[in-house]
């Protein structure tokens, strides 16, 4: 679905909540979907009149965290502002944010696209408090908005990206790798279904050549899938191209991903000319941050996915292609290292171990590393000390089944699975099917 | 009994005494609440059914040990509308508020509390503190018990107007640009704006947040360093408390002003000040002097900026603050707000806007910086500092009332105590001819209260003016 009459232009916004015990400026814990409404508040996150932000320290160096691991600089200067604006959802009246002095700024992180490394500018990494959460429903007939603060004050960090993303597809890989190193650093589950992570592309189209930014842009909100974020660039290049192939320019405005109708629907058009009146959060004083803290934080944080891929390469002689893939989750990773180290003693080397877990997929959830590994031992020495019973077992099903054999031998050759059936019933230890296989191959030819 | 005089002090010592019990005194004030209160309009709230549900736990077999742990035990005080009282309507002295039960009690509150005292109720002010004269509140003028016609001075009436009438030994209040320092000086009580940082601003309604200071009202020095006891401290709910050592702020009270440094900032002294303050001011000097304090002139040069950048940075706080209040919750929508509040809420909206942030609340916030920067130079050469509260007496109701702008100079030398973020306590100098109080004030570098109290001390225990009661009856 490449454009080819234009180049396509996004940048990202990406909310995501951090799962701290706490919320962000006060003791309430972090809510779950099945909290009834309003059960996890307080005087603070409720807003109410006389209460004080008193921030999370936890939180705020988890967005340190994000910041360095995204390559940022850290201001060692920073502070909290506040963002003034009516919604029902907010208890305020303002959200607690950061605007001049975002925690980490002017970062990048690597993609790799085909194999090919693409570099993405990370514009800002900042902290803030989330809103409350509006419903409109009918109760006793009336139409009513209801509100739930339980995810007011909720640690929010928005992660802004430079107009660096060509397409749904590098927008899709810039979000899976951005997702793993979140969960990596342990600072977030970053579920899409909870609303973890929320995402925002800036879409606009340019000829080919053009270098500065198009005059327009058009920002799509409410998308809670990658697939989702690709299938709405796709929908707005296309959009996009026909007004622009009409000599037309797409209006600014915002507008939302309708998922049921594949397509984004216009929210808000033109844009009205926001004034957030930010100032200084006066109560919450200047956050100075020493060389020595940012250090700190600085090794708290874990091996991150593109150093892990490198290392298993490199230690375990497994395809980059291969380490990726047991890198994608923490936990597979962490699962493959520690079948590695039970793997030593039972003279099993990591590439083995490495493509048992790729091409049968266990279930690393109910099983242990070195349960793995002693199946993966049972198995090889079935097929090594049985390879006389193994062929025995196959005369007897091949004597039983002289149809099928010459079946086979005419070129229906398909009738072996049949036969691998028949000699698995013969041995019921037997469990490579692969190694039955090719015996048998080699008995019928 | 005769409350009329009584000190926190008084009382504290009666108890130890046996000379009256805790019910004897709280029935007392409640009983010159109701007499007084339907004139002076000082209590808003009367929270009598708590009051005596809470001295039923007092016999008269108090012990000594029992005011170690509990300093204010069975001292009554009363509670500016601005504090949060769970259980307890809490206005602001809005009609915005006007029905809203808190269902949390501000630190300052809680912390009284636990340290004996019992509440009789909340205190009339300016509505969301704003004003000097008291004449902004929704629920009627609070009225000078030392003459009916004139203003208690704001944004804390109440609060003074309680403790100078007797109702209450102490109240509590807030200090944004003068509120109690100005009431205080209003009515010959004490005030005190304790340094920024010093105590819990947690729920207390929030008028401009970096300089809102939580203070109180008493007869004497003494008893102000008592209520501070209990009330300073980090609580873990503000984050602008600054975590230090606890004081007992008692301590230096006997200690004398022999060889102190007084400064005199010349920018206060000027023509704006009326003769009877310039000379209770004078006199005032001259009885330092006899203490053995020395007297130097110094200068604070941003002085006449204070006005100017206070209007800028406390309407713009006052703007954001007074959001939270848009119709959905408490009942009352925006248009329940009074005019002042309306003129801050425009005025802080607009110097916060795009393209007029730069040149007003930016430029405020760096000349903020340069009044600070005064009075840390000056605090090289000085111990404290000296001036008038006012540059006038108490004014008659009305007469500013409709001139915000005098109405805002009536704070010149309030203001930048509170852009500095410094202490500052308000005590009693003496009365024009008229038989009004003036007030000086005692101006410290951060967290120096001891030192303010020992100044306040001495020089209250040399004048006695506290003494002197209001004629009410």
């Amino acid at each position: 679905m490449k454009n080819t009459n234009y180049e396509t232009v996004v940048g990202m916004e990406i909310h995501v909540e951090l799962s701290t015990a706490t919320k962000m400026f006060c003791r309430c814990p972090f809510p779950t979907l099945q909290d009834q409404p309003n059960t996890l508040t307080c005087p603070i996150c409720l807003g109410l009149p006389g209460a004080l932000p008193f921030p999370n320290k936890q939180a705020i160096e988890s967005c340190i965290q994000i910041g360095l691991a995204l390559n940022c600089k850290i201001n060692k200067d920073s502070f909290f502002e506040r963002k003034n604006y009516f919604y029902p959802d907010l208890s305020k009246g303002f959200q607690i944010s950061q605007y001049l002095h975002p925690f980490g700024e002017k970062g990048y992180l690597d993609i790799k696209i085909n194999g090919v490394e693409k570099r993405i500018g990370i514009t800002r990494v900042h902290m803030e408090e989330d809103t409350g959460k509006l419903t409109h429903a009918t109760v006793k007939g009336r139409e009513v908005s209801l509100i739930d603060f339980n995810r007011s004050s909720v640690p929010l960090v928005e992660i802004v990206t430079e107009p660096d993303i060509r397409s749904g597809e590098e927008a899709k890989l810039f979000l899976t790798e951005l997702q793993k190193i979140i969960r990596y650093l342990g600072v977030s589950d970053a579920d899409m279904e909870k609303g973890h992570m929320r995402l925002e592309p800036n879409i606009s189209l340019r000829p080919p050549g053009q270098t500065t930014l198009p005059k327009y842009k058009v920002e799509v909100k409410n998308i809670n899938s990658f697939k989702f974020v690709d299938k709405a660039i796709q929908y707005e290049e296309k959009r996009h191209e026909e007004l622009l192939d009409k000599g037309e320019t797409p209006i600014q405005e915002t507008r939302g991903w309708n998922e049921f109708k594949n397509k984004t629907v216009s929210q808000r058009s033109k844009e009205e000319a926001h004034d957030y009146r930010y100032f200084p959060e006066p109560d919450i004083p200047p956050i100075k941050i020493t060389q020595d803290q940012i250090s700190e934080i600085e090794n708290k944080i874990p091996e991150l996915p593109a150093e892990k891929i490198k290392r298993f390469a490199i230690d375990y002689g497994i395809t980059e292609y291969n380490a990726e893939i047991l890198t994608r989750d923490l936990k597979l990773a962490h699962f493959f290292e520690e079948a590695i180290s039970v793997g030593i003693a039972y003279n099993i080397v990591p590439l083995t171990i490495a493509n048992y877990i790729i091409n049968k997929k266990p279930n690393i959830e109910e099983l242990l590393p070195a349960t793995l590994v002693k199946k993966i031992k049972e198995e090889s020495t079935v097929l090594q000390i049985d390879n006389n019973v193994l062929e025995s077992a196959i005369r007897t099903v091949m004597e039983k089944n002289p149809q099928a054999v010459a079946d086979y031998k005419s070129g229906k050759v398909q009738i072996i699975g049949f036969l691998i059936g028949q000699t698995r019933q013969v041995l019921p230890n037997a469990k490579d099917t692969e190694q039955i296989r090719k015996k048998l191959t080699e008995m019928l030819e | 009994m005769n409350i009329q005089n009584f000190t926190i002090t008084d009382i504290i010592e009666g108890y130890k005494k046996k000379e009256f019990s805790v019910g004897e005194i709280v029935n007392s004030y409640l009983e010159r609440i109701e007499k007084l209160n339907p004139t002076l309009n000082a209590f808003l709230t009367v929270d009598k059914q708590n009051a005596l549900k809470k001295t039923e736990g007092f016999g008269s077999n108090l012990t000594i040990e029992q005011f170690k742990n509990f300093p204010l035990l069975g001292v009554p005080f009363g509670i500016k509308d601005m504090f949060l009282t769970r259980g307890v309507r809490t206005t602001a002295a809005s009609n915005v508020l006007k029905d809203y039960i808190p269902p949390y009690s501000a630190t300052a509150v809680d912390r009284l509390e636990s340290a004996g005292a019992i509440s009789l109720g909340k205190l009339n002010h300016d509505a969301w503190a704003h004003g000097s004269s008291g004449e902004n509140s929704d629920f009627g003028n609070t009225l000078n018990p030392w003459n009916k016609d004139y203003i208690p001075g704001g944004s804390s009436s109440g609060s003074a107007v309680a403790v100078a009438a007797s109702l209450s030994p102490f109240s509590t209040g807030t200090d944004t640009g003068g509120s109690i320092r100005l009431p205080a000086s209003f009515t010959n009580t004490v005030g005190l704006k304790p340094t920024y940082g010093l105590v819990s601003r947690y729920g207390v309604i929030s008028m401009a947040s970096s300089l809102d200071s939580i203070g109180h009202f008493s007869k004497t020095v003494r008893d102000s360093a008592i209520i501070l006891n209990a009330t300073a401290g980090v609580d873990g709910y503000d984050a602008t408390v600054t975590d230090r050592a606890k004081e007992d702020y008692t301590k230096d009270l006997e200690m004398g002003i022999k060889g102190l440094k007084v400064g005199v900032p010349k920018e206060y002294i000027n023509e704006g000040l009326s003769p009877e303050v310039k000379q209770t001011f004078e006199n005032s000097l001259k009885i330092l002097g006899k203490l053995g304090a020395e007297i130097i002139d110094i200068t604070l040069p941003h002085t006449d900026a204070g006005i100017a950048v206070y209007y800028i940075i406390q309407p713009s706080e006052v703007s954001s603050n007074l959001a939270r209040y848009d119709g959905i919750r408490y009942g009352n929508d925006r248009s329940f707000f009074g005019k002042e509040a309306k003129r801050r809420i425009m005025l802080g909206t607009f110097t916060l806007s795009s393209g007029y942030y730069d040149a007003y609340y930016k430029k405020a916030m760096q000349v903020r910086t340069l009044i600070g920067n005064d009075f840390d130079s000056a605090f090289k050469n000085v111990d404290v500092i000296v001036s008038p509260v006012s540059p006038t007496p108490p004014w008659k109701f009305g007469e500013k009332a409709n001139d915000p702008l005098a109405m805002y100079l009536s704070d010149a030398l309030t203001v930048t105590i509170n852009l500095a973020g410094v202490p500052g306590l308000a005590v009693p100098a003496g009365f024009s001819h008229d038989k009004l109080p003036i007030g000086i004030q005692f101006v410290g570098p951060h967290f120096s209260e001891s030192l303010l109290f020992k100044v306040g001390h001495s020089f209250e225990q040399e004048t006695k003016f506290y003494k002197e009661l209001a004629h009410l009856e």
